[in-house]
């Protein structure tokens, strides 16, 4: 147990972890918008991200990117690869629904039937892209350099770390005001509290269905581009041990609580470095498995609590 | 007879039930009495579901206590309080549907048995048995012959397991309670597959295979026309002179005025009388909170 | 027992439904007695059997080898993988992702405790004073494995069988990927990365001396196995047809009513949850023991969802559909080796079109085909 090293650098340890946070902060939304509403852990999304990570990874090369472009490139290279990104993996979510869950739902299955559907999905797409992009890792060109753009005592914050944490906080903030604020959000509260008296209200619900599919794989398009940004790899199975983690983080938060996802998400990730310091970087994802399991034995409904529909987000 | 010389077998000791800032039941005491029919009867919204549902223990009142049979009810897992003595039936039927009915009753007499996973499996525990519950050898067929007298054999050397002897016994005493409540012809039929009324007798053999001390009927009439209401009153007449307790809620006056021996009245979460058939019918308070309903009990 | 309604039935919706099972149901006692005695037999006579075509399957052991026996034996493994899932999936109804985790637990007991080259044998060996020669009785491995297996159930469904059954299955697939996580990182016990050699089987560790359970000749681990699979599914039956399996049904169907009739549902579920884990432990041990070397990749979270898949494929709670959706799922990759890049792939539709368009599996049993053609049947028609 190496504490000197984890409360000589406290502070950068934590900057790190919350880097890291965001991005399981943002495939946490997906979950916890589906399960919100439907009740659903839509195994497939930690798949919908890693379509993101492939989008952004096929753009780059498409476009030629290479390392260190120049400012200009850099943003041109950033943008393409988010709509990229948020295009194949809002893509892949709505298909996803359209293909399997639709017809689940009007065949009125049991939950078993949808997380064994959701369990084949993520493997049919994991598995495609084995087979089609091979099983190796795949590097990206490194279109942000590493640059320290702050530097408080012995704590230093990189360039893509401030990106990394502002975006999905920002994100995360136009997604709470969409919800929260919107015709659209209003619709999405209103079936997730009550999804039968919200049709008998003229709410489409199928309609606001696809749209949290929709905004779950925007949001989960965005974090494969920061993921693409951050560690310029990505692999077939990519998805699996984020998207179990994103999954921690939303429980963590509390399923369905779209804040509970953010702050679940940035705990997740620091509780990570925290444990990665204190032992070795294998035991991580093990932190994270515990951190799981404590998390449901003791406070099964997270640290914000559940419901999209109840409270403020 | 009077309340002297009866036990309580129930008691709701000043129940107060909160929900945020509505008071659900508000200070309600009564006994339950060993051998008693009692009805509790109330307008709709009274607290009569709330207050069966504090005295099954779903929920626990803000104040006051409930001892079943001198033990505390309240705080106790369902489970716990089937095995204390307590069964009910629902409002709303639940049984079993892909159960069959002979079946749904089973599962109430397992509450009694003593085997359990490892019993199940591995059937070590034996049980000398008489030789009248031996496996009979009545085959024409020379080979089964033999294998049932090796079975016979066998029963007799090294006894039953207690296994075997709890599902024959659980099977017939299940049988038993399909004919008492006069459905033993439908023995075999998938629950979700029988008649209403068939459903809500089925529900009662359930209740009753646990062997319950107190029997709690949730609105058993619900949907009965009046020839169904009467063999109804029958069936919870003839419980009673097994010499079960029985509490039965109830919207229906008539029903409850026929089979029981006291009633308690609630509305708007209080006790406003408690007493025979006849003081309640009569009780200014009962006929006041009545008055607006007398078309829907009758 | 519901053989007996048919009876009165009517007569034209009988005709319908005449299936072979029922057929088979229709049998007097002794005559089904006597043809499962006959398939019984015939499963002891397989690996002797020769198809050209089927039953030549190639090996990497020996060149031209034939390795019908070595794929009878997964077979057999594997059936008894799907056997003890069943009983979490089909009569239980929780949905565990993470099984391989219960088949490493037992691989890795085996391999810890009856091993000569495990670093576990080699600690108590210090420690006590013994021989290099020593190590634990494979038998005694056989309790330590079912044992182990059994408490690493308990201790992932005590927090979580009380909540919902989602939050099961990702626990489980969490636990599945992490004991291979754990396994591989603690080198100092587990061997790590590197594995462990030396398991041994009923005859002790592997050697050339070994007259019945060597490496060469798998007939007699397939032998092995088929009897194990047979017992299992006499005490699986046993639960079945027991107030286990009412209770297990009752909670499926109804658990708050099954609470209130005396079924406590968190200790029937734990009960189903610990028995998996054991029978996943004891396949575990003899996929291990047969090996003779395991390693942590082995044991990735895939094999958990081809777990699943067969019982899934073959149909839940029908014992008889498992085994032949295990039998399947083991055979059929073998089969078609040259097609192993795509296996997985092949997996994931299956499940997803089974789903789809055959929920209740290919074979499914009787009572749960029942339970999910109702809920179709329940869906009001505007939808």
């Amino acid at each position: 147990m190496n504490f000197d090293e984890l409360f000589g650098h406290l502070g950068q340890h934590t900057v790190d972890g919350l880097a890291k946070g965001s991005i399981y902060a943002l495939v946490a939304l997906g979950y916890t918008l589906v399960y919100g509403v439907l009740k659903l852990i839509n195994f497939a999304h930690s798949e919908v991200f890693m379509v993101g990570t492939f989008a952004v990874l096929g753009t780059w090369t498409v476009m030629g990117a290479t390392n260190n472009p120049g400012i200009g490139m850099m943003l041109v290279f950033l943008a393409a690869g988010l709509v990229a990104g948020a295009v194949a993996s809002g893509a892949t979510a709505v298909a996803v629904e359209r293909i399997a869950y639709k017809r689940l739902r009007t065949m009125n299955a049991p939950p078993l039937a949808f997380l064994i559907t959701a369990i084949g999905l993520s493997l049919v797409l994991s598995e495609a892209f084995g087979v089609w992009q091979g099983r190796l890792v795949k590097g990206m060109p490194t279109i942000v350099p590493q640059e320290v753009v702050f530097q408080i005592g012995n704590t230093a914050i990189t360039n893509t770390q401030l990106i990394t944490v502002v975006a999905a906080i920002l994100m995360m903030i136009g997604l709470d005001v969409f919800i929260n604020r919107t015709r659209y959000g209003r619709g999405v509260r209103a079936v997730a509290q009550n999804p039968d008296t919200a049709a008998l209200m003229g709410v489409n619900k199928d309609r606001v269905i696809m749209l949290i599919f929709l905004l779950g794989g925007l949001l989960a398009g965005a974090a494969a581009l920061l993921y693409s940004v951050r560690y310029g790899n990505t692999r077939f199975n990519v998805g699996f041990i984020l998207g179990l983690k994103a999954f921690t983080a939303a429980v963590l938060g509390g399923i369905g609580n779209l804040r509970g996802a953010l702050v679940g998400g940035l705990v997740l990730g620091v509780i990570e470095v925290y444990a990665a310091t204190l032992t070795s970087s294998n035991w991580e994802d093990v932190a994270a498995f515990v951190v799981l399991v404590v998390v449901l034995l003791f406070r099964p409904t997270g640290l914000l609590g559940e419901s999209l529909g109840r409270a403020r987000a | 007879m009077s309340d002297l010389t009866r036990t309580v077998l129930l008691d709701v000791d000043h129940v107060t039930l909160k929900f945020g800032g509505v008071v659900a039941l508000n200070d309600v005491s009564f006994n339950i009495y060993r051998g008693e029919i009692l009805g509790l009867i109330g307008p709709n919204g009274a607290g009569k579901t709330t207050c069966f549902n504090v005295m099954t223990g779903v929920y626990k009142p803000t104040s006051g206590k409930v001892t079943f049979d001198g033990d505390k009810i309240t705080g106790r897992r369902p489970h716990e309080i089937n095995h204390m003595g307590v069964a009910r039936t629902f409002q709303n039927i639940r049984l079993f549907p892909e159960m069959t009915a002979l079946e749904n009753v089973m599962v109430g007499t397992d509450s009694r048995h003593k085997t359990s996973v490892v019993g199940a499996l591995f059937r070590l525990y034996r049980v000398r048995v008489k030789p009248e519950e031996l496996p009979a050898v009545d085959s024409d067929n020379g080979f089964i012959r033999f294998t049932q007298q090796v079975r016979r054999w066998g029963a007799k050397t090294f006894g039953l397991s207690r296994h075997t002897l709890e599902e024959r016994a659980g099977e017939r005493k299940s049988l038993d309670l399909l004919r008492f409540v006069g459905i033993e012809h439908r023995a075999n039929e998938e629950a979700r597959n029988l008649p209403y009324g068939d459903q809500r007798r089925l529900e009662i053999a359930r209740a009753l295979a646990t062997e319950p001390k107190l029997l709690c009927l949730d609105e058993p009439a619900a949907g009965f026309n009046p020839a169904e209401k009467e063999d109804l009153l029958q069936l919870i007449r003839r419980i009673r002179d097994l010499g079960y307790t029985v509490l039965l809620i109830e919207h229906d006056m008539r029903l409850v005025m026929g089979v029981t021996d006291r009633i308690v009245v609630l509305e708007f979460g209080k006790k406003i009388a408690e007493g025979s058939p006849a003081e309640v019918r009569d009780n200014p308070k009962v006929i006041a909170a009545y008055l607006g309903e007398t078309a829907d009990a009758s | 027992m519901t053989t007996d309604s048919k009876v009165e039935r009517d007569p034209k919706v009988e005709r319908k439904r005449v299936s072979i099972g029922d057929r088979w149901r229709a049998l007097p006692k002794w005559q089904r007695w006597l043809g499962f005695a006959a398939f019984v037999a015939f499963l002891y006579y397989l690996p002797l059997l020769g198809i050209p075509g089927l039953t030549w399957l190639r090996t990497d052991y020996i060149a031209n080898g034939n390795n019908w026996a070595g794929v009878l034996f997964t077979c057999a493994v594997y059936v008894l993988i799907a056997l003890g899932l069943n009983v979490v999936i089909g009569l239980a109804g929780l949905l565990d992702l993470g099984y391989v985790g219960f088949y490493a637990v037992g691989a890795y007991s085996v391999a810890l405790f009856g091993s000569r080259q495990s670093p576990v044998v080699q600690a108590i060996q210090d420690k006590f004073g013994l021989s290099q020669e020593w190590a634990m009785l494979w038998a005694v491995c056989i309790i330590i494995a079912l044992v182990l297996a059994m408490i690493s159930g308990v201790l992932l469904g005590w927090p979580t069988l009380r909540l919902r059954g989602d939050y099961l299955a990702i626990v489980t697939l969490g636990f599945g990927e992490i004991i291979q996580r754990v396994v591989r990182n603690s080198v100092s016990w587990s061997g790590g990365p590197a594995g462990i050699a030396a398991i041994p089987g009923p005859e002790g560790a592997p050697s050339a001396d070994n007259k019945v359970f060597g490496l060469l000749d798998a007939k007699p681990w397939y032998w092995l196995a088929l009897s194990v699979v047979l017992l299992i599914v006499f005490l699986v039956r046993r639960l079945e047809n027991s107030r286990v399996g009412r209770a297990w049904l009752a909670v499926r169907e109804d658990e708050d009513a099954a609470a209130v009739m005396g079924v406590y549902p968190f200790k029937f579920k734990l009960w189903a949850f610990a028995i998996g884990a054991a029978l996943g432990g004891l396949s575990g041990l003899l996929f291990a023991s047969r090996a003779g070397f395991i390693e942590p990749n082995q044991f990735n979270a895939q094999l958990s969802i081809l777990f699943v898949a067969m019982v899934v494929v073959g149909g839940a709670g029908n014992m008889a559909g498992v085994a032949v959706g295990a039998f399947l799922l083991a055979y059929l990759p073998e089969r078609f080796r040259d097609f192993a890049e795509w296996r997985f792939l092949v997996f994931g539709l299956a499940l997803v079109i089974v789903m789809l368009i055959r929920p209740q599996g290919l074979f499914p049993s009787r009572r749960r085909a029942r339970e999910l053609q109702d809920r179709r049947e329940e869906v009001p028609a505007g939808v």
